[in-house]
Order: structure tokens, then C-alpha cells, then sequence
């Protein structure tokens, strides 16, 4: 738990004359989450959904809500959230629709959204989590369609001004029921979704940025009788480390309530997550449920993806990153803690798997490399795997190199470095450095001897068995050789003449 | 006879043989706009330096050998509610007092890639919600034919320009009867085409699924050279069908033999002007002499397409309309305000005349959690009812005929404060509307010195039927060749 302000339940109950209710309850937690489309154009114009541009410089008449204009659906956009029910197990409809979503804001261009309410694109699906060794299966409810609004900027001044540049970019909402019990599960499933967000390719599903949002709701349950605490939806959360602390406080702030029986501080109501302070705050009551005036948008016509594009679609859906990491451990032989990192994203995923094809030797060797040394390169350059000057086929050849004893590993981190920095292949580089190993035993022995006459003590303290003392002698061979000695012959070579 | 006295057709044989020039026809019409728009003001805004610029290039191209289009030199009279690229448009609301869209309605776009020279915008009642264009924010347009009465509207502004030969075709626009029910008023012919035949992008909308633009011109043949402008798909209305267009001026051939018309007898009964219904009959009794067949028809759901029509329209336009808030163009308040639901609350309250804010309030209350299903829900259902009655009788018949409005041209001020009754001057257009059907309005007699309009509508797409039934007419009358003294 982080940064709790109260210790954790059962507590004792200061006052008998509270009303307690004794069953136990269990969290009952759903998930909203909203992420951005990675899509070239908006949802309903031809506008760039590019970061970062001049503020109010991606906009047209549609995406501002001028008079007269009228949205035209981005087909691939649908086809983003096709894939996803495809990966989340859900069902496309044959046909659906586009509803209003009425209410008064500066950043929402028309005042009002153009959403989906009773008929979503994708529906009914699931996701299994493993968590801490436990199966749990969350249901989707639904994942559609909707667009997102232009951002307020609150001036020091007092004055505001309104941003557009983000109103109309593609945004897909996924509902899950609220089969969450724990803040772990909701960890989990964050995880998981961005994961596989990222893996299909429809979102960088960024939290930090804005480009996955989650609000959960909140509320305690006895499963036995069904009495619920009324439902508390959390917002303002920017990680999925901050939803997993939000919801921890939020079941704890609920049931000490409950254990003693403060009733007047359950009721439904906006809470708002106090990042410095750990604490949720009240937000608002929500007295009667927002009255949206939804009604189905008389722009567009009904959307009915055609049922070989949706099947093509199903059909398409790439190995999924839990699949792959359960995979990876089998396949590889892999620990779990490589697969999980490995499989964190699909083209680190391929890159091993497209190195493995190519070289002769363990896939632990490859995973060990890949996440070692050309992740830390990769970290301190800033770019990702794809962008790596290193291809698959010249790490290949490297790890060949030293599993044929041509290099020693630690001259290989050197030469690693170098094809980094070059895009020169190690073979052409180990050659032109005459970095090769020395395992020609007469070359060695004479360095060998050397050593043996310079360090009569450690000499000594082998030849009494102490074992310890000669990796010293070997680490001055290596010295002595500038690390191109083959250690495992200097350490027989040793062995031999000092006992 | 005067330019401004031909039909758009007859300009056009003139223009395309070089008898005159583009640039005298637009000069031609300012005079005549010059003379008579002080009576009848029926346009916003004039756009001369922008027409005769048009007009020269049209000139230059015929000079160089280029053969442009059959309305290549015929002005056209563009109704405040389609946007024109750093034109004001205004819709005749204070809300929009000033603003000048950054892009053209594809309409618009249309009729200038089509070389018609752009005289300006016309008068209208406020987000085009009226049967007078008595809501205008700005000005009231006078009938031509009796200066103390009302054009009609929403388009009356468009049909007053045509029928006062301050313009040979206008584009108006048709939500529940309003280039039909001016057109009647008025004494010029109005089409208003099937829901999807004509592009609504930069239309701004009043009821989105029930908008549609469309031509008012002096005779069929004219609305037929204006839809072959403005008919077909556009990649930027959502809505707008992918149906072939045909050639509408080559449809019509003036023959109508065997061609079977119903009569809708809710269209025909109570509420009728007496006098109108005559005019109706009379006009219906030359269709048969034609070599038609009619026959009367029942659709009893079409008795609640009022009602209907007043749910779903103020509904729709509720939310449209919510976009006019003061953040980011056309009216502000200059209050103070203290947050911006007050901004929101004080700039609609003043940007928003009466009408406009009643019908924002019907819808609402229409959409409102708790009345959605006993409302909104409940009339799209009668509306699919109204639409299955129009199927039906579209089976056994062609055409179905009735009155395009159920009285003349009523007076100025006379039904300004009994909403319902001004309510009631389109009862017979906005079944039409709800079915998405198109539907023609034609001259076919008068009733105190008034034009009466005859209504002919049909099935969807079938715009190219309905005008040559229209066209029919006109060859063997001459009511839409009477004009008004000004």
C-alpha cells in the first residue's frame, strides 16, 4: 500500500451506538477507460491529429463546429476499435450508431460530442488477467467510438483561452463491468490494456501524455445479499501507478465509513485523486444521474462495417503480449521475469524472436544481450529497438562470435558499442581491431609464465590450495593481453602447471 | 421583354449564342434590384463587385472558345442560411450578426464552379424557423404581389427576389415546407429534392434530418437546369446518397400520359382554404386532360405530422443550435458575466430572437431523460408510420397532388402572435419532409389576386417525374408566366 492516511481495515469501532453493518464486503471496482486513436486524421474531418502543433493550427470548420459543417466518419478509426474487440474477445455489431452527447463546455466545438450510447461498434468481451498467480477473468462491456474536445487553458490572469488542435481526434472508449475486487486487478488490467493497445497498434496509450485515461467507480459490495455503498467515480488520474493508489484509498476510505458507520460521508459522488497528498477528494455529488439528451447523430447514417472486412480484421488480430509471454516461456525456455520484459512491446518481441531464428545458440544468451547491453545503448540514445542501427541478423552474428570463443564477452560489450555507434558488422570490426581471442596456447604461455614469475605470493597461496587466487592470476593474464586471452584456457593453462 | 423578364433557360440561349453577355445580364439584374429592392427587400446583402467578377470571367472564357456549363452566366440569389466563403451569413439572426464563413456550402461551390454569378444573399426568418420571414432578425421581405403581405418562409426572401425579378433562380432551403410553401406564396415554382439528392454540407442546419437545399426558379424547366448543378454526392455531407443523377432538363419531355396521381384526402380536407381547394381541383382536372389518371388516396397518419414534425425539428435543431455560444464566433455579450454558464445563458438570451428560443426549449424538453421515450422515441416511431403511408401509396401511384399551402398570402403582422396558425402554413410541405421525399410547387391559379401553389410530390429520387408532371403543366398553362406590378 502507498501512502495510505489510515491503517487498514477491520478497525475497531469507536462507538456502539453507530450503526455497523457486520457483513463482510467485498470492493466492487469497474473500469472507463478513454485512448486515443492513433490515427493520421480526426474522427470527422481530414485535420492532422499531430502533437504538438501551434495551438488552433490542426482545426477546419468541422472539428471547430462551424455553422453548416458536418462530420464524415474516419474509417480507420472504426477499424481500430474492430481490432481492439478483436483482441479483447468482443463482438462487432453488424450495425450501430453515432449518438449526441449534449452539454455546455468552451472546449467541446458544437457543445455537444459525437459518442455512441445504445449501440456501440463492439461489445460483450473479456480479458483474463494473472494476477499474483490467480486467474481472474474481467468482462468488456463495451468498446466504441467517440470524439475527443479541445482543451481550456486557465490563464494566471483570470482569463481563459481554448485549444482545438485535440478536438476531433478519434478517442475509443472501453467500459468494463465492474468485476474488479482489487487495486491490484485494476493495475493488471491497465497493464495489460496498454500492452495490448500498443501491440495491435491503435494508441500509445500513454497515460503520462493523455492518451489513456481510466476512471474507476468504486463501491463496496456484500456479495450475499447484494446491499451496496453507493458508486464513487474517481478522476484527474495520470498513471496507472496513481489509479492503483487511488483505488486502494478509495476501498479503504469506504470501508472504515462503513465499519463505523459514518453513512453520511456514502453517497454518490466525483472524487478527484490528490496526487501530492494521496487522498481523494470530493469532487461533486451526483444527485441524479448527468442528463446528457442523448439522441442518435442525425449526421451521419448508421455504420455497418461490411462482414468480410470485420472478419478480415478478426482474422488479422496479431499473438496477443500475454499469449506471446506465456509462449516465450515455453518456447525458449525463458524466465518469466525476460518473457514479461520482452514482451512488453511487439517490436522488441520480434526482434527476438527474428535474432533467435538466426543464431545457433540458447535464447537466454539472446534475451540476456537484447536486455543488457543494447537496451542500455537504446536508453541512452533514446530511440527504440526499431529504430536500432543494430539489426537482428548483426546481433546474431556478434553473439556467434562469442559463442565460437572468436571474442571474449567483455570484448564484445566494446564491439557492440562500436556497431552502435558505426552500423559496422562485428566480424569486419573484431577484424580490423584484431580484437580476436588468444587461444593459441604457445602465444599465452609465455604471458603466462610472466605472470607466474611476477606474483609469487598468490603462486604460493594456489599451490596451497586456495583456490580463490587464481582468478588474480588470471585477471593479470587478461590484463597483460588487453582482454583478448581466452580465460577459460588461461585458468586450465594455470591449473595445469601450478598443481 | 427586359433581361430580367427570361426565364434562367432563355438567358442561357441567349448567353450560349453570344446575343449578350454575362456581365449585362448581371449588370442587368442590379438595376432591377436597384429599382424594386427597396419595396420588397428581400435580399441581406448584395454581392455586385463579387457577381460582376464572376460574370466577366464567364465572358472571357466563351471569348477564349470554352464552353461552360448551360448556367454559365445566370445569376443566382443564395438564401443567409448556405455559407459563402468571406460573405456574411447571417441566417437572419442577430446571433450571427457578421460572420463570414471561411468556406462555401458545396452548393454554393457548385453553382460558381458552374460560372453562375453570385448576387447576394437573401432575407429568411431566423435559422431558417418560420412560415413568413417574419423572424428575420433584420428585415421584413414583402410579398411582391401585394407588398402588405408576407413571401412566406423560411426562404422568403429567395422566393421574393425570383418572383420580383430581382434574381432568375435562387437556392433556398426546405425543412418543413420552406422553398415549397414561399414558392406557392410568391407564384414561382420550388423544388425541394429527397432527403440525401443534394448536398448539406455548409447548409447550416436547422433539423439535420430534415434539411435539404434546393432551387426556386420561375417555371420546372429552370429548377430542372438548377438541380442538374446541384444534385449528387459529396464526399463531405455523410448523408448525402450515392444515386445516379440523371439529366433533369432532358427528362422533360412534356409527356405524362398514364401517369397516375393520388390525391391525399388529409392534404385536401379541413383547414383547407375553400377557395384554395378549387384552385387545387381545377388545376388536378387539367392533369386528367393531360392523360392522367387520379384517384383520391387515404394516409391517416399523415394528420399527425404536425405534431411529429414539432418534436423531432425542435429536437435536433436544440443541439445544433447549441453551438452558439459566444466562444468562438458571431455574438457576445457585453455583460458582465460571472462564469461562463452565465456567458453561455446571457449571449443566447440575447443573440436568439423569441422563436428560436421557444423551439430550443420544445426540444429540449423533447430530448430531457424522463421524456425522451414519450416524445423524441414516440415520433420517429410515427414518423416511420407517416413514411410507410407514403410507401404505400406510392405503390398504385406516380405522384400524389395536394395545395402547397392552405391559404394565400396571408398579411404582414396577421398571424405574427398566433404561433399556431403560422404553424399551420406548412401542414401540407412537412409530411414530405418527415418521409424524405421530394416534392415540386407550382403556380396553378390565384385567389385574391394571390398565387395559389400546387404541391406534386414523389417518390424518393424521383425528382426527374415530379418536373416533368410539373413541366406538364406549365407547357399547357401559363400561371407561372404571370408576374407581379411593382
Amino acid at each position: 500500500m502507498y501512502g495510505l492516511a489510515f491503517p487498514k481495515c477491520p478497525l475497531p469501532i469507536p462507538n456502539s451506538r453507530r450503526k455497523v453493518i457486520q457483513m463482510p464486503m467485498e470492493p466492487m471496482i469497474g473500469l472507463e477507460v478513454h485512448a486515443q486513436l492513433n490515427t493520421e486524421s480526426k474522427m470527422f474531418c481530414s485535420c492532422s491529429t499531430k502533437f504538438g502543433a501551434e495551438p488552433n493550427s490542426n482545426v477546419c470548420p468541422t472539428c471547430l463546429g462551424l455553422p453548416g459543417s458536418l462530420p464524415v466518419p474516419n474509417r480507420r478509426a472504426v477499424e481500430y476499435v474492430i481490432r481492439t474487440g478483436a483482441a479483447l474477445n468482443c463482438q462487432t455489431a453488424a450495425r450501430c450508431r453515432f449518438a449526441r452527447k449534449n452539454y455546455f463546455y468552451p472546449d467541446l466545438a458544437k457543445n455537444f460530442q459525437i459518442s455512441q450510447y445504445d449501440e456501440p461498434l463492439t461489445h460483450d468481451g473479456y480479458i483474463d488477467l494473472d494476477v499474483d498467480g490467480e486467474q481472474v477473468r474481467i468482462r468488456i462491456r463495451r468498446a466504441h467510438l467517440e470524439e475527443d474536445t479541445g482543451k481550456n487553458i486557465h490563464l494566471a490572469t483570470g482569463s481563459s483561452l481554448v485549444e482545438y488542435n485535440r478536438s476531433g481526434i478519434p478517442l475509443m472508449e472501453i467500459v468494463t463491468e465492474p468485476d474488479f475486487t482489487t487495486a491490484e486487478q485494476c493495475r493488471e488490467y491497465l497493464t495489460q490494456l496498454r500492452l495490448i493497445l500498443r501491440c495491435i497498434g491503435v494508441s500509445n496509450a500513454n497515460m503520462e501524455e493523455g492518451a489513456m485515461r481510466a476512471e474507476p467507480t468504486v463501491n463496496l459490495v456484500d456479495r450475499e445479499t447484494g446491499e451496496a455503498t453507493p458508486k464513487v467515480e474517481i478522476k484527474n488520474l495520470n498513471s496507472i501507478r496513481a489509479v492503483y493508489q487511488a483505488v486502494s484509498y478509495e476501498i479503504e476510505r469506504q470501508r472504515r465509513a462503513v465499519a463505523e458507520g459514518r453513512e453520511d460521508e456514502l453517497f454518490q459522488q466525483t472524487r478527484r485523486w490528490d496526487e501530492d497528498k494521496g487522498v481523494t477528494v470530493l469532487m461533486r455529488r451526483k444527485e441524479t444521474s448527468d442528463d446528457y439528451m442523448y439522441f442518435p447523430e442525425p449526421d451521419l447514417v448508421p455504420l455497418e462495417p461490411e462482414p468480410e472486412w470485420v472478419e478480415e480484421i478478426y482474422a488479422s488480430c496479431p499473438e496477443l503480449p500475454a499469449e506471446r509471454r506465456e509462449r516465450f516461456c515455453t518456447e525458449y525456455d525463458l524466465p518469466r521475469y525476460d518473457a514479461e520484459v520482452l514482451t512488453e512491446s511487439r517490436q522488441l518481441a520480434d526482434y527476438f524472436e527474428e535474432t533467435c531464428k538466426r543464431f545457433e545458440g540458447s535464447a537466454k544468451m539472446v534475451s540476456n544481450w537484447l536486455m543488457g547491453d543494447v537496451m542500455s545503448l537504446l536508453n541512452e540514445a533514446g530511440i527504440t529497438i526499431d529504430q536500432s542501427p543494430i539489426s537482428c541478423e548483426m546481433l546474431a552474428e556478434l553473439l556467434r562470435l562469442i559463442k565460437e570463443d572468436v571474442i571474449s564477452g567483455k570484448i564484445a560489450k566494446d564491439v557492440l558499442a562500436t556497431m552502435f555507434e558505426t552500423g559496422r558488422s562485428a566480424a569486419e570490426i573484431v577484424e580490423e581491431e584484431g580484437l580476436e581471442q588468444i587461444s593459441d596456447t604457445g602465444a599465452l604461455e609465455s604471458v603466462i609464465d610472466e605472470v607466474i614469475e611476477e606474483n609469487p605470493g598468490p603462486v604460493e597461496d594456489v599451490r596451497a590450495g586456495k583456490d580463490k587466487a587464481i582468478g588474480f592470476l588470471v585477471g593479470q593474464v587478461m590484463r597483460k593481453t588487453q582482454g583478448q586471452a581466452n580465460p577459460q584456457m588461461v585458468n586450465e593453462m594455470l591449473r595445469e602447471k601450478l598443481t | 421583354m427586359k433581361l430580367y423578364e427570361l426565364t434562367a433557360y432563355e438567358l442561357s440561349e441567349r448567353l450560349t449564342s453570344g446575343e449578350v453577355s454575362a456581365a449585362e445580364v448581371t449588370e442587368a439584374y442590379f438595376e432591377r434590384i436597384e429599382s424594386v429592392e427597396e419595396k420588397v427587400a428581400a435580399y441581406l446583402e448584395l454581392t455586385q463587385d463579387v457577381a460582376m467578377e464572376q460574370a466577366r470571367q464567364v465572358d472571357d472564357w466563351r471569348a477564349g472558345g470554352e464552353q461552360p456549363g448551360p448556367l454559365a452566366g445566370v445569376p443566382v440569389a443564395i438564401k443567409d442560411v448556405l455559407c459563402t466563403r468571406g460573405i456574411r451569413t447571417t441566417c437572419g439572426s442577430k446571433m450571427l450578426k457578421g460572420f463570414r464563413p471561411p468556406y462555401d456550402a458545396t452548393t454554393v461551390r457548385r453553382c460558381r464552379d458552374a460560372g453562375m454569378p453570385m448576387l447576394g444573399k437573401t432575407n429568411m426568418d431566423e435559422f431558417a424557423m418560420g412560415s413568413s420571414t417574419e423572424n428575420s432578425a433584420y428585415k421584413v421581405t414583402r410579398n411582391p404581389w401585394d407588398l402588405d403581405r408576407v413571401p412566406g418562409g423560411s426562404s422568403g426572401g429567395s422566393a421574393a427576389a425570383v418572383a420580383a425579378g430581382m434574381a432568375p433562380i435562387a437556392l433556398g432551403s426546405d425543412t418543413g415546407g420552406s422553398i415549397r410553401q414561399p414558392a406557392a406564396l410568391c407564384g414561382i415554382s420550388g423544388l425541394k429534392p429527397t432527403y440525401g439528392r443534394v448536398s448539406r454540407y455548409g447548409l447550416v442546419a436547422y433539423a439535420s434530418s430534415l434539411d435539404q437545399v434546393g432551387p426556386l426558379a420561375r417555371d420546372v424547366r429552370d429548377c430542372a437546369l438548377a438541380m442538374n448543378v446541384l444534385a449528387g454526392r459529396d464526399q463531405y455531407d455523410a448523408t448525402s446518397a450515392d444515386v445516379d443523377v440523371p439529366d433533369y432538363v432532358a427528362a422533360l419531355t412534356g409527356d405524362v400520359e398514364g401517369l397516375r396521381a393520388g390525391v391525399p384526402k388529409e392534404l385536401m380536407g379541413e383547414g383547407i382554404d375553400p377557395a384554395v381547394r378549387t384552385t387545387i381541383e381545377a388545376a388536378i382536372g387539367q392533369f386528367e386532360e393531360l392523360g392522367m389518371a387520379i384517384e383520391e388516396v387515404e394516409m391517416p397518419n399523415l394528420d399527425h405530422s404536425l405534431p411529429v414534425y414539432y418534436v423531432i425539428a425542435p429536437a435536433e435543431a436544440a443541439s445544433n443550435l447549441a453551438r452558439y455560444d459566444g466562444v468562438r464566433y458571431g455574438h457576445r455579450t457585453e455583460e458582465d458575466v460571472s462564469d461562463v454558464y452565465d456567458l453561455f445563458a446571457k449571449t443566447r438570451g440575447e443573440g436568439f430572437g423569441p422563436e428560436v428560443r421557444l423551439r430550443i426549449m420544445l426540444g429540449t424538453f423533447a430530448l430531457s431523460a424522463g421524456y425522451y421515450d414519450a416524445y423524441y422515441l414516440k415520433a420517429q416511431k410515427v414518423r416511420t408510420l407517416i413514411k410507410q403511408d407514403f410507401d404505400a401509396a406510392f405503390e398504385d401511384h406516380d405522384v400524389l397532388l395536394c395545395p402547397t399551402s392552405p391559404t394565400v398570402a396571408f398579411g404582414i403582422g396577421e398571424k405574427a402572435d398566433d404561433p399556431l396558425q403560422m404553424k399551420l402554413a406548412h401542414v401540407c410541405t412537412i409530411p414530405v419532409n418527415l418521409a424524405g421525399i421530394p416534392a415540386l410547387s407550382i403556380p396553378c391559379g390565384m385567389v385574391d389576386a394571390m398565387p395559389v401553389g400546387l404541391q406534386i410530390m414523389g417518390r424518393p429520387f424521383e425528382e426527374a417525374t415530379i418536373m416533368r408532371v410539373g413541366d406538364a403543366y406549365q407547357r399547357a398553362t401559363d400561371y407561372h408566366r404571370q408576374r407581379p406590378e411593382l
